[in-house]
């Protein structure tokens, strides 16, 4: 029978199948960080068990991490015994740690494809949802909950049943300021948050094929936030341009051997899919979303939708509403916004500064914005600063910080404030999620960019025509 | 962590009729700086059960003394979406729930449930209504979830509806087992695997 992508590497990593149950699931690579894996320590402790693989697990230090002065103690308490905690027990079990500091740190779904570790065709988990960012090489990669992240580390295998599969075809020319987070906010608005819920989703069309590695780890890093456990994409002459040479990537024979392996990771043209799904490439505008989850996002160009239409049922819609102080009907085009946050997994990347910068260059941040500009990692600030982009930052008024997941979850300091609202280009806008009461809008780059500049939520087109 | 085992459990139900709740709801990062597992209980829900000074919000069905000791809470669709953490599964054992039952649940959260000894049983739209109904009608309404022969009844009238689970996990949540037990148990066939593979 003809296999899609998604089939071959899930079958390859089956050690058995259950009866009437999950897969025994074999991982590849494992990413820990120091928020879910201090209790899985604890567990492999109390059950006398041992880190089976040490040299397939990597830990780095990011979703409590400050994003200025890293070079001090850190200062919050609890934050310190946790960052010391993946410290210790890195150490302890001979695990590879990339802690605050370290020229390799950085976000840990920003660091494993820039250090290498990320391979088409391998399996990836980490206890962090985002995990899905990997599938942008042709790799399985989701997030596990704390007790799976236990059974990696002691046994090297999860327990999952296979999911089903679900092709996202997109076609067409994208428009002008139009770019992966679009894209994949777009798929959102229409499939909504629960709309994959059950799939694994393989991203397919000129769009993906021409989208840059940065763009489609955009892209799978979003699966998330339609329900999908991750998404995929084949990889091809770009995947293996990007990896080529990276630290932890396989060299000389190996990578010849490996690039055998690759080239055989593409659906097959009769495979069958358990649903299929078109869009046009060309019906796509830069998005914003008004609501406290993904899905409810619309062209930044138009009117937020009626109760009656809402896909959840109108009582949790305008509950929704309620807390985000919108109406119904009103543009989101104008907004007074108090706060821009450029960063995270989703857009923490180099092109995510140059496309900020594209906007910024030449022009002067808004007064009434705060705004935070935090790269995914250490790697990319010395890319920032290598083509120059500080300077077009500090000269339009804004200031970059040290990397790390800073206000995309708000563990840290670096919280938005009760009330305010924040255009962010990271990949949630629940309730709080930014901080208690914090309002997000997310976006693009782009419109992040043009929203600070402007200080009120901004079309990006209109800034790149002129 | 070890749970308790699951058999048949009769208790009266939280109400939470509300779409896409989040993990980030049930338990907000900033209580997840935690080591071990501490204080989820009390930080379960932490923004809607509290106002920001502290006090209890009244109105919020968790905390409605009608409703006190149940094991069960019935959510609105897509319960559990967005982040993957088993923080937010724990605290809702930690709470005293031992199932959650929706019309639909996102995945990682069901799974991450399943490992720390709380079922989701999931029904359909109109019965998790009918459910949601009568528990804010009467908070005394009892329901009865039995997993050994999968089904949840509404006990005043009798009304029942199977859910699936397979046989698998049902298994290891009767006998309080995990699927670190499973694994280790074949250990040697992991490590022949693991031989095969290229990187
Ligand atoms: S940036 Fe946000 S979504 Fe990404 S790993 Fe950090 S906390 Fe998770």
């Amino acid at each position: 029978m003809a296999k899609t992508l998604f089939d071959k590497v899930w079958d390859s990593h089956v050690v058995r199948s259950v009866k009437d149950g999950p897969d025994v699931f074999f991982i590849d690579r494992h990413f820990i960080h120091e928020v879910t894996s201090p209790v899985a320590f604890l567990g492999i402790e109390s059950r006398g068990n041992t880190v089976v693989y040490p040299e397939r697990t990597f830990a780095t230090a990011d979703h409590n991490t400050p994003t200025i002065n890293q070079h001090l103690p850190v200062a919050d308490p609890l934050s310190a015994n946790q960052l010391n905690a993946l410290e210790n027990n890195a150490k302890k079990h001979g695990i590879s740690h990339w802690g605050l500091g370290d020229k390799n740190n950085g976000i840990v779904h920003v660091v494993g494809p820039e250090n290498g570790i990320t391979l088409p065709g391998a399996t990836i988990v980490c206890g962090d949802s985002h995990t899905s960012t990997h599938g942008a090489f042709g790799a399985i990669a989701f997030g596990i909950g704390t007790s799976e992240v236990e059974m990696v580390l002691s046994t090297q295998c999860i327990m999952q049943p296979k999911p089903k599969s679900l092709r996202i075809n997109v076609n067409g020319t994208l428009g002008l300021g139009v770019t992966p987070k679009d894209v994949a906010l777009y798929i959102i608005s229409k499939l909504s948050t629960s709309g994959a819920t059950g799939y694994f989703a393989e991203y397919a069309g000129n769009v993906f094929t021409e989208m840059s590695m940065e763009g489609r780890m955009t892209v799978c890093n979003l699966s998330i936030e339609m329900g999908a456990r991750g998404g995929m994409i084949a990889p091809d002459e770009k995947t293996y341009e990007y990896l080529k040479g990276r630290s932890q990537t396989p060299k000389g024979a190996a990578w010849d051997k490996a690039m055998k392996y690759w080239e055989t990771l593409y659906t097959e043209e009769d495979a069958a899919f358990d649903a299929e799904i078109n869009f046009d490439a060309a019906a796509i505008e830069p998005m914003i979303t008004y609501g406290t989850n993904p899905g409810m996002g619309m062209g930044v160009t138009q009117s937020i939708p009626t109760a009656a239409n809402a896909e959840g049922g109108a009582a949790t819609y305008k509950k929704s509403l309620g807390y985000m102080s919108f109406n119904e009907g009103e543009a989101m085009i104008g907004k007074p916004i108090d706060f821009v946050f450029l960063g995270s997994c989703t857009n923490g990347r180099i092109e995510d500064f140059r496309a900020f910068c594209s906007i910024v260059a030449g022009r002067q941040k808004a007064d009434n914005v705060t705004a935070w500009l935090v790269p995914g990692s250490h790697k990319v600030v010395d890319q920032i600063k290598a083509e120059g982009l500080d300077k077009i930052i500090e000269s339009a008024g804004f200031v970059l910080r040290e990397p790390g997941c800073s206000a995309c979850l708000a563990m840290n300091d670096d919280k938005i404030p009760a009330g305010k609202l924040s255009v962010s280009t990271s990949n949630r806008n629940f309730e709080g999620r930014q901080g208690p009461g914090s309002r997000t809008l997310l976006a693009s780059p782009l419109v992040a960019a043009a929203s600070a500049v402007e200080g009120v939520v901004t079309d990006p087109r209109t800034l790149l025509a002129s | 962590m070890a749970y308790d085992k699951f058999n048949v459990v009769t208790s009266t139900a939280y109400p939470l009729p509300i779409e896409n709740v989040d993990t980030d709801q049930i338990i907000p990062a900033r209580f997840l700086k935690a080591t071990a597992r501490v204080d989820f209980d009390k930080n379960f829900f932490r923004d809607w059960r509290y106002h920001p000074d502290g006090t209890p919000k009244a109105d919020f069905p968790l905390n409605k003394e009608v409703y006190k000791g149940s094991k069960i809470l019935v959510g609105g669709r897509n319960f559990g979406s967005g982040s993957s953490r088993e923080h937010a599964a724990w605290s809702v054992y930690d709470f005293g729930l031992r199932c959650v039952i929706s019309s639909a649940f996102a995945d990682i959260f069901k799974g991450n449930c399943l490992n720390v000894g709380v079922l989701p049983v999931q029904v359909t739209g109109v019965f998790a209504d009918k459910l949601l109904d009568a528990i804010m009608a009467d908070p005394k309404t009892e329901i009865k979830v039995d997993l050994p022969n999968q089904t949840v009844t509404l006990v005043a009238t009798g009304e029942s509806q199977p859910f699936d689970i397979n046989s698998y996990k049902k298994d290891n949540m009767l006998n309080g087992f995990d699927d670190i037990d499973y694994l280790k148990n074949i250990e040697n066939e992991i490590a022949a695997f693991a031989e095969t593979r290229p990187f």
